[in-house]
């Protein structure tokens, strides 16, 4: 039979997939050594873990949620509680599991507010994970015993009760337990895809009244969904918790929540590695920007204001369009005109920079006047010349960029002609 | 013995409108039963409210006995009625296999399981595979429903329609728009793949009904004028004036 | 401030009457303001189906513009044209990004005023700075109105209680007497016909978004410099507009009008209540801190559920009537 042929290739395939992603996250640590890339790449570990979750939502079952946070933060509340409780010796359990902890803390809060929230879709879903998020953030406030009030909850990993007999003081043995942990929930949340429930979430997002019609509570299916997301979000804050030994009640608020839905956005919403690619790219830009440049907020927030207007697929989207040309060996016919758009658009983004870190540098800098380090230059704000350059370069390389794509979009035209023509699959 | 589908009395209205104005209607267990009448007649409705996605404002719906009217559209295919769409229905950016999958899903007893993988579920597939070969989709298996072609669509509807098991069918406008061709091979397909089991079915195409139905009942204006055999709609004067007269 | 126990306890004293009249007008003068801010988003969501997550920035937006405006002129001017210019950048994002958009549904155009938060609040640090602004009251509003018990009441407020009312009076004038009020209400019950009718639906929604962005900017002017302009204002202000939207009914006028003040009303009290509440329970011999439930881990802290009572109401109202207080229809 061919088709069990080709299963068992594309098993051996996925295992290899996934035996890569295992083998590269135990070399990192080989390669970039710096204690901190170490806590970098523990932190892109923890993220890919909730932006996969919150991809059980948005992508997988058309969810869109502005309170995962909720289901984050709490998990990591409730892990440092039991770390805590095994500080205190009136607890034994050990630290490799915590996660668990977290994970059920996540799952039962995502059973009890996505009781709530799943039975509405579209819009009005999205408004109720907001209000729920508002609540549960406002409720610290409240309950100051377990949220630990302004300082939060804090505690200590290194608990002497562990399975391999590892410390976990160092944050190397952190970053190889979040590695584990990052495999294991990754390879469980994709398998979550091939189930009856996973195609069952996929056709309630596409076409929820047809799923009804199929034999499908739509409103079952998507609080199953939910509540699992809620669960695997957990264990993302139980290992944020057991990194960062403290949690404080933002990181169950909105700002959390914001960011998540950001990195999984700009990764890849219909594609299940593309929030993979958005946790590693947003920490990496996160914490390599943030101590550069004021203005790494705004670059998020353009940049995810672009890409929901001209490529809603994200960065996977972009990868996975060139798939069917790449197969098809018309790849080449594409790449010059990137080359020619490319140059306009880093003209563009270059004056972009300019203006935006002049204009900070104006707005918040002790001293205006002082000059700011720039593409190797050295710049001055306050000069008037510096600030017609920096338009004349942003408003050139929109033009550019905008003359360019024309030459990009026809290229493509016809490479899909020819796909067509020769029958090839997009 | 009892009736397959049973409607009592049925009215609906949108806002003031009455759209079904008191249907009374028995389909028997095997019966392959045509539902005729002009545009705007409230088929498609009537289908709404078997299905349950309209609940009636009035009346009562049974299937096999037991009472229907009010349940869940969900609820209902469960109990063993399914029905198709008279503007396709499918769920668009899924491939034709999955399409299949999907309506076998609740009926193979997966309900929503996160424990099996699909892929490995033979039955599941082998099932699945069968559907594409009796539609005639095989060549087509792995295209996302949205590329298919119109009549592979309006196929693709019926398929995902039957494949789940369901023993009481109800097709609205399989063949509409389809070629001649197309369309007595879709209704070979239908005649087969739906033996022994209970059809309710809109069709325009005269040709098609005669042909297929045990008995017929036309629709017009939100009642049922006649109802009864091939042979005495045809002959029917009643019929002649409201529905063949102004059809042909 | 902390009132004292016998605040409570001499309940019908001319001290707590004054407590509830300022409570009442405090709450009113919330209300009021949060309508500005709901009124614009749920006629913005009724006509177009789109939930625009960057209201509160546009407020933002109107608080900060009124500042410059009336740093180079005076406070009249920026009334005027702070929220003109804000309903102009209202156009063009719906102009040049939401309609780009569309297409791709409600939960897209959700996801762009989403992101536009996120610029939004940073171009206004990156142009006015991280620290407050001096945005203050014009000298002809900053007086006295009257004192009652001995508190005073600015006029300042009464001028926000004002322009809110006559607001609220232009809104429903434009709709029921106007043509393209006509079109909008029509739009607002059955969106599909609007089009088929033959008139210009994209105009109409820029048109509209541009109202309702600009109704958010006239809400900036007036309480930008009663409150504190600040880059956390929008931040501040977003989740409880949302709150009082869906609470009133996605798409309801009237029903955003009840919420406001329903919400405006319950949050002040809840402000005065807590000390009640703290000191009733200190009365009793029970005390905040003596108030555990389920083993000391979760010890509540009764005074500040003001906060969270919104979103609770917003939640409780969700699960027992859906479309809000009177939604008309279910999202
Ligand atoms: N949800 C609804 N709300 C208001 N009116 C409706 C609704 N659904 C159907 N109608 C009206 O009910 C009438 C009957 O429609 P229906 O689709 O049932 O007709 P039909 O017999 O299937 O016609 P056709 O042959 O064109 O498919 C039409 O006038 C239609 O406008
Ligand atoms: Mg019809």
């Amino acid at each position: 039979m061919s088709h069990s042929q080709s299963s068992r290739t594309a098993l051996l395939w996925h295992i290899g997939v996934w035996a890569l992603f295992a083998l590269v996250i135990v070399v990192l640590p080989y390669i970039f050594t710096s204690s901190s890339s170490i806590s970098m790449m523990s932190q892109m570990g923890v993220f890919i873990i909730f932006a996969l979750s919150y991809n059980m939502l948005l992508g997988q079952a058309g969810m869109l949620s502005f309170g995962h946070a909720v289901y984050f933060g709490l998990g990591g509340f409730f892990t440092l509680h039991a770390i805590r409780a095994v500080n205190d010796e009136v607890w034994q359990f050990p630290l490799e599991l915590m996660p668990l902890v977290g994970g059920v803390g996540g799952l039962a809060f995502g059973i009890i507010f996505g009781s709530i929230s799943t039975r509405r879709a579209g819009v009005t879903f999205a408004m109720i994970t907001l209000g729920i998020g508002s609540m549960v953030e406002s409720s610290a406030n409240m309950f100051t015993d377990f949220f630990g009030g302004e300082s939060g909850i804090s505690g200590n990993r290194v608990t002497d009760v562990t399975l391999f007999g590892f410390s976990y003081g160092p944050s190397i043995e952190v970053y190889y337990l979040i590695g584990a942990w990052t495999v294991m929930a990754a390879v469980a949340m994709y398998l979550l895809t091939k189930t009856p429930l996973g195609r069952i979430s996929n056709a309630v997002r596409d076409n929820p009244e047809r799923a009804q019609f199929v034999g499908y509570n739509t409103t079952i299916a998507r609080f199953i969904q939910f509540s699992l997301s809620g669960f695997f979000a957990g264990i993302a804050g139980g290992l944020f918790a057991i990194m960062f030994e403290i949690m404080t009640a933002p990181n169950v608020g909105l700002v959390q929540s914001g960011a998540v839905l950001l990195m999984t956005f700009i990764g890849g919403v219909g594609l299940f590695f593309g929030p993979i690619i958005g946790a590693v790219l947003v920490t990496y830009m996160h914490t390599a920007l943030s101590g550069f440049s004021e203005g790494w907020i705004l670059y998020f927030g353009l940049m995810f204001v672009f890409m929901v207007m001209y490529a809603p697929g994200g960065i996977a989207g972009v990868i996975y369009a060139h798939a069917a040309p790449w197969r098809a060996g018309l790849l080449w016919r594409l790449l010059p005109s990137y080359l020619l758009v490319l140059l306009p658009a880093l003209l563009a983004i270059a004056g972009l920079v300019a203006v935006v870190e002049m204009g900070y540098q104006l707005s918040l800098a002790y001293d205006p006047s002082s000059p700011i380090d720039l593409f190797y230059m050295q710049i001055n704000a306050t000069s008037l010349w510096s600030w017609l350059v920096a338009l004349l370069g942003l408003a050139v390389g929109i033009a550019g960029v905008l003359a360019t794509a024309r030459v990009v979009r026809a290229r493509w035209a016809g490479v899909n002609r020819s796909m067509q023509a020769t029958g090839a699959k997009t | 013995m009892s009736d397959a589908l049973k409607l009592a009395n049925v009215h609906k209205r949108f806002g003031e409108t009455p759209i079904i104005r008191g249907v009374d209607l028995a389909v028997a267990p095997g019966e392959r039963h045509a539902i005729i009448g002009p545009n705007g007649a409230g088929k498609s409705t009537l289908f709404n409210l078997i299905s349950g996605r309209y609940t009636p404002s009035e009346g009562e719906i049974a299937l096999h006995g037991k009472r229907i009217s009010g349940l869940a559209p969900h609820q209902i295919n469960r109990r063993g009625l399914s029905r198709s769409f008279q503007i396709t229905n499918l769920f668009q950016n899924m491939t034709v296999f999955e399409n299949l999958r999907c309506s076998l899903l609740w009926a193979q007893g997966y309900k929503y399981s996160f424990w099996h993988l699909v892929g490995r579920q033979t039955a599941l597939n082998e099932a699945a595979e069968q559907w594409l070969e009796r539609l005639g989709l095989s060549a087509r298996r792995d295209v996302p429903a949205s590329l298919l072609t119109y009549a592979e669509q309006r196929t693709l509807e019926i398929g995902t329609t039957i494949a789940g098991g369901a023993d009481v069918i109800l097709l609205d406008e399989p063949t509409a728009g389809m070629g001649l061709a197309e369309r007595d091979h879709t209704m070979a397909m239908i005649s087969e793949v739906t033996q022994d089991k209970t059809l309710l079915m809109v069709e325009h195409d005269m040709g098609v009904v005669f042909e297929l139905a045990d008995r017929i009942s036309v629709l017009v204006y939100g009642q049922i004028i006649a109802s009864d055999t091939p042979e005495a709609i045809r002959a029917n004067a009643a019929v002649q004036e409201a529905y063949l007269g102004e059809a042909h | 401030m902390r009132p004292t126990l016998s605040h409570f306890a001499v309940a019908g004293s001319p001290v707590m009457l004054e407590s509830i009249v300022f409570s009442v007008l405090n709450g009113l003068l919330y209300g009021m303001l949060l309508f500005m801010l709901a009124s614009g988003l749920t006629l913005i969501f009724g006509m177009m189906g789109v939930l625009n997550f960057a209201h509160a920035s546009f407020y933002m937006l109107g608080a900060y513009c009124a500042y410059t405006i009336s740093s180079y002129t005076n406070f009249w001017v920026a009334l005027i044209l702070a929220p003109l210019f804000v309903g102009f950048l209202g156009a063009l994002t719906e102009r040049f990004g939401l309609r780009n958009v569309h297409k791709h549904g409600h939960v897209a155009e959700l996801l762009l005023t989403f992101g536009l938060v996120y610029v939004i609040d940073e171009l206004v640090v990156l142009i006015w700075g991280q620290i407050p602004v001096n945005y203050a009251i014009p000298p002809s509003l900053d007086f006295t109105l009257f004192t009652l018990f001995g508190t005073s009441f600015p006029a300042y407020r009464a001028f926000i209680l004002f322009v809110a009312i006559a607001m609220f009076g232009a809104i429903y004038l434009l709709l029921v007497r106007t043509r393209v009020g006509m079109i909008i209400r029509a739009a607002l019950s059955h969106p599909e016909m609007v089009g088929a009718l033959g008139h210009d639906v994209p105009r109409i929604f820029t048109l509209v978004f541009a109202f309702g962005t600009g109704l958010a900017g006239l809400a900036g002017v007036m309480a930008g410099n009663y409150y504190i302009t600040e880059p956390g204002m929008a931040f501040s202000m977003g989740p409880i507009v949302f709150v009082v939207v869906v609470f009133g009914g996605l798409g309801s006028l009237g029903g955003a009008l009840a919420a406001s003040l329903i919400i405006g009303l319950v949050t002040t009290f809840a402000v005065s209540l807590n000390y009640s509440i703290a000191d009733l329970l200190a009365a009793v011999g029970l005390g905040l801190d003596g108030a555990n439930i389920a083993g000391g881990l979760a010890h509540i802290d009764l005074s500040r559920i003001g906060q969270m009572l919104p979103y609770l109401m917003m939640v409780l109202i969700l699960i027992f009537r859906p479309r809000g207080l009177m939604g008309a229809r279910e999202s």
